[in-house]
């Protein structure tokens, strides 16, 4: 019994490092241009997105969440910061931004999202 | 899709009427609208229904012209203000829902009247396990949901911690009711009243962090206040009160005494006084009359005037002001990265911690173990508290940047607020920072006795001119009605000085440096030229076909609080350079009634960034104060510019720092309410940091074989949910700050 718990114990160790280190997230949506983001629960949805270089981008934030944490959004790298409305959605413009991974949080960092240009 | 609402924008491109039906179609045809109808008069359409405003500005872009939602930032801060207050309370709510099931439970407990797990007392607690559940799902239910959708997404946060907590609380409980041999007799002990508890506290905590972050925008919310809603415009010949999104470019508009003024424009007739006081800090209202600038959210005091919209909606100076301090506020610096990287780990590393304290008490803890492996998990997951971290920077920043507005301040980012608590050296520019920027010509010295005619090839060839000191001269002449004359082969030395051909003679109007270069003799003027130096004053010579015949001394007087903010500097423990290129004399002069501890005189314009750049080599943190156009590279060499301003009239984008008010007092407003952020910042970080490395050992244990102490899991809900708030508070305590000088 004792060995077993352990080795589960072991294992539920590994899986956090797997799932929340390595695994990849999947939800990942290929846009042209347009991409609504619902904030809502804790997280951005889609988490994920994937866009063509040489396009302006236009990413619509719809916050539902009425939580301070999720009032702001930020693009650390690319020095964006928009205050979102509840229930409306937000437009933020990136005029074709160069090959790259882009991180977006909220002001805390527990919302997380990512942007991939290729 | 939002509820059905009415929707105002202003539509752009409209050159006839058929454009209105061209609109009005666009807008029908988009799914979820009742109703569209444009103004082609104002511009302007007005849609109902439920749609989101997104999609309507699309459909008319889509349709080939543009369109902006007309919304005042008044009616979003109020919007948002509300949704706030919404919040608020339903927070409170589920806290008191959470506590009218848990408190009850609690005290129980205390009194030792609990019911045991079999016959009646397992049916009590079945009932017991159902209202808890009620709680979980009503008061908690977001955690869950949060929880969930992060793992998918392989993210966890604050909800991930809260739901696993209390989740296993009320599993394990419902468990041990359900079959309490599982465990052994003293091990039968359930939680659901920590669990509804637990879920009372966090949702009391934020919502008192939600009421402490409202206050942490006041600033924002004051600046956003200072806009009008309508504004009296001359149509037709008509005066009119219309809404201020309806205020078009070079429209001409009344302002009546005591009126705010409702966008930046020119004044085309009357005068007044205007108080500037809340956009700059400057108390004494501002004479203004035909031809002066004016600027929306000022006052106007006494008088009456016209004057043309020269600048409408996001485009006017307080629009501009409030949007860059609301990027700031948003920013985050340096300090607040790191803390970021270990905000995005921070979660899973508690729950490998978790798994980690599991095994520890399962393998060594002693009996029951069940019930210590429970709730040590169960307390090391809600006591770690990653909120307090991520929030430390951004809510000091949000405060301390607000702040800063209030003293006419206006520092572009979190990087600049930061920067500025670390100079060690300020350089200022002379003219229109240590001096007024507004030389006269204060005296004449003529070699042959011919003043006038001295003044008067002097100003023909400054006049095409924009230098300050060429200003003073065209302005003496023309106070003494000398008329200008033509001017030929005109050449701009920078730096030096200027010269031309009028009436076939060549002119030479410049420093001494010039006149030397060209091999004008000027040993008989060395004298007066040296004496007017030492008054502080700026000799320039004018020679005539080789010769010189005499001196224009321009006098820019000191700014009258100069030498005090220079002292606060000193005070801060900095080093004030002055940089100029005026002549050493001068501004040794200048340097020694100000107060500054090194002069770099006759510096070419473009010879400044270089200063700074060999400051910086030797090591100092330097921040460069000038007037934002002619500095710009020095400003941007140095680690912080300061664009110093003359009222209103700012070039908010040049620099990391404006200041609004043309006062160096600003600047050292800038460093000591930097000073006191960072300060802020590092009380949160440490506080949040300490806050997790000694909670979460002591809720793991670690303290029990020295000292058998545990934590109770309430305890931890308790610290967690004030944790956040702690901080949030802290950072508002910024809201009091004073300067050295208020407090004296």
């Amino acid at each position: 019994m004792t060995v077993f718990v352990n080795l589960c114990a072991l294992l539920l160790m590994g899986f956090i490092v797997w799932w929340f280190w390595l695994a990849k997230s999947r939800e990942v949506t290929a846009v042209s241009d347009a991409v609504d983001i619902l904030v809502e629960g804790g997280v951005y949805t889609p988490a994920t997105i994937k866009v063509a270089k040489n396009n302006v981008i236009r990413l619509n934030f719809i916050r539902r969440d009425a939580s301070p944490c999720a009032e702001k959004v930020i693009f650390p790298s690319m020095g964006i910061s928009e205050e979102l409305p509840l229930n409306q959605p937000k437009r933020i413009e990136l005029q074709a931004p160069q090959t790259g991974e882009y991180e977006f949080t909220c002001q805390m960092g527990m919302y997380r999202g990512k942007l991939i240009v290729k | 899709m939002s509820k059905s609402t009415t929707t105002h924008l202003s539509i752009g491109g409209m050159s006839c009427a058929g454009c209105v039906t061209a609109v009005e179609d666009a807008l029908q045809n988009v799914p979820g609208v009742a109703g569209a109808s444009v103004n082609f008069a104002e511009h302007s359409a007005e849609v109902n229904g439920a749609v989101d405003v997104e999609r309507l500005i699309d459909a008319v872009e889509a349709a080939g012209y543009e369109a902006v939602e007309l919304k005042g930032t008044d009616e979003e801060a109020q919007e948002k203000k509300a949704a706030e207050l919404a919040y608020y309370h339903e927070l409170l709510k589920k806290s008191l829902v959470a506590t009218a099931i848990g408190l009850p439970l609690f005290l129980m407990g205390l009194a030792g009247a609990m019911p045991g797990l079999t016959g009646l007392g397992r049916l009590f607690w079945l009932v017991v396990a159902g209202l808890s559940l009620f709680v979980l799902i009503y008061s908690g239910g977001r955690f869950f949901t949060g929880a969930w959708k992060s793992f998918k997404n392989h993210n966890a946060n604050m909800d991930t911690l809260i739901a696993l907590g209390t989740g296993t609380a009320w599993g394990y409980s419902l468990l041990i009711t359900v079959f309490p041999n599982m465990v052994p007799p003293q091990a039968q002990h359930v939680y659901f009243e920590a669990a509804a508890i637990i879920i009372a506290l966090i949702n009391l905590g934020s919502a008192l962090e939600v009421r402490a972050r409202g206050k942490t925008s006041e600033a924002i919310k004051r600046l956003i206040g200072l806009q009008v809603k309508t504004a009296r415009v001359i149509r037709n010949g008509e005066e009119r009160d219309v809404p201020i999104e309806q205020v078009q470019l070079n429209e001409i508009l009344r302002v009546r005494p005591g009126e705010k003024i409702a966008v930046d424009g020119v004044i085309l007739e009357g005068h007044s006084s205007v108080d500037e006081s809340m956009l700059t800090g400057e108390p004494i209202p501002i004479e203004k009359q035909i031809d002066d600038d004016v600027v929306a959210g000022t006052m106007n005091k006494s008088g009456t005037f016209l004057f043309r919209a020269t600048r409408i909606g996001k485009d006017t100076a307080l629009a501009r002001i409030i949007e860059m301090v609301r990027q700031a506020q948003n920013s985050k610096p340096a300090i607040g990265r790191l803390v970021d990287k270990i905000a995005a780990v921070f979660v899973p590393i508690v729950l490998l911690v978790t798994v980690m304290t599991f095994m520890a008490w399962f393998n060594f803890g002693p009996e029951p173990r069940a019930a210590y492996v429970l709730v040590t998990t169960m307390t090391v997951l809600i006591i770690a508290c990653p909120c307090a971290l991520g929030l430390a920077t951004p809510i000091s920043i949000m405060v301390g940047v607000g702040k800063a507005a209030e003293y006419g301040v206006l520092i572009r980012n979190g990087e600049a607020l930061q920067r500025a608590g670390q100079l060690t050296r300020v350089v200022l520019d002379k003219t229109g920072t240590v001096t007024e920027g507004r030389p006269t010509v204060t005296e004449l010295i003529a070699v042959d006795g011919d003043e006038q005619r001295l003044l008067q090839l002097a100003a023909s060839l400054e006049a095409g001119s924009e230098h300050p000191l060429a200003e003073a001269i065209v302005t003496a002449a023309k106070g003494r009605n000398l008329e200008l004359e033509q001017v030929k082969k005109f050449n701009a030395i920078a730096g030096h000085g200027v010269q031309g051909e009028i009436a076939g003679q060549q002119i030479l109007l410049g420093n001494k440096k010039l006149l030397t270069d060209q091999q004008v003799d000027i040993t008989p003027q060395s004298e007066q030229a040296q004496r007017l130096a030492a008054e502080g004053r700026t000799p320039m010579f004018v020679a005539v076909d080789g010769h010189c015949r005499g001196i224009i001394s321009v006098s820019d007087p000191i700014k009258q609080d100069s030498k005090a903010a220079i002292a606060r500097l000193h005070q801060a423990g900095l080093k004030v350079v002055m940089l100029t290129g005026d002549n050493r004399s001068t501004a040794e002069a200048v340097a020694a009634q100000v107060g500054v501890d090194e002069v770099i005189a006759e510096v070419l314009p473009e010879d400044k960034a270089n200063k700074v750049v060999q400051l910086q080599q030797r090591g100092e943190v330097v921040g460069m104060v000038g007037d934002g156009i002619n500095d710009a590279p020095a400003l941007a060499q140095a680690d912080v510019g300061f664009a110093i301003g003359s009222g209103t009239d700012v070039a908010i984008e040049s620099a990391d720092i404006t200041l609004m008010r043309g006062s160096l007092h600003g600047v050292a407003d800038a460093i000591e309410v930097s000073k006191a952020t960072l300060k802020n910042i590092k009380q949160n970080l440490f506080g949040a940091f300490i806050y997790n490395s000694l909670g979460i050992p002591v809720a793991a244990g670690v303290l029990f074989p020295v000292t058998g102490m545990l934590l109770n899991p309430m305890i931890a809900g308790a610290a967690m949910a004030m944790s956040s708030v702690t901080v949030v508070s802290n950072a508002n305590r910024l809201r009091l700050f004073k300067t050295e000088r208020e407090r004296a």
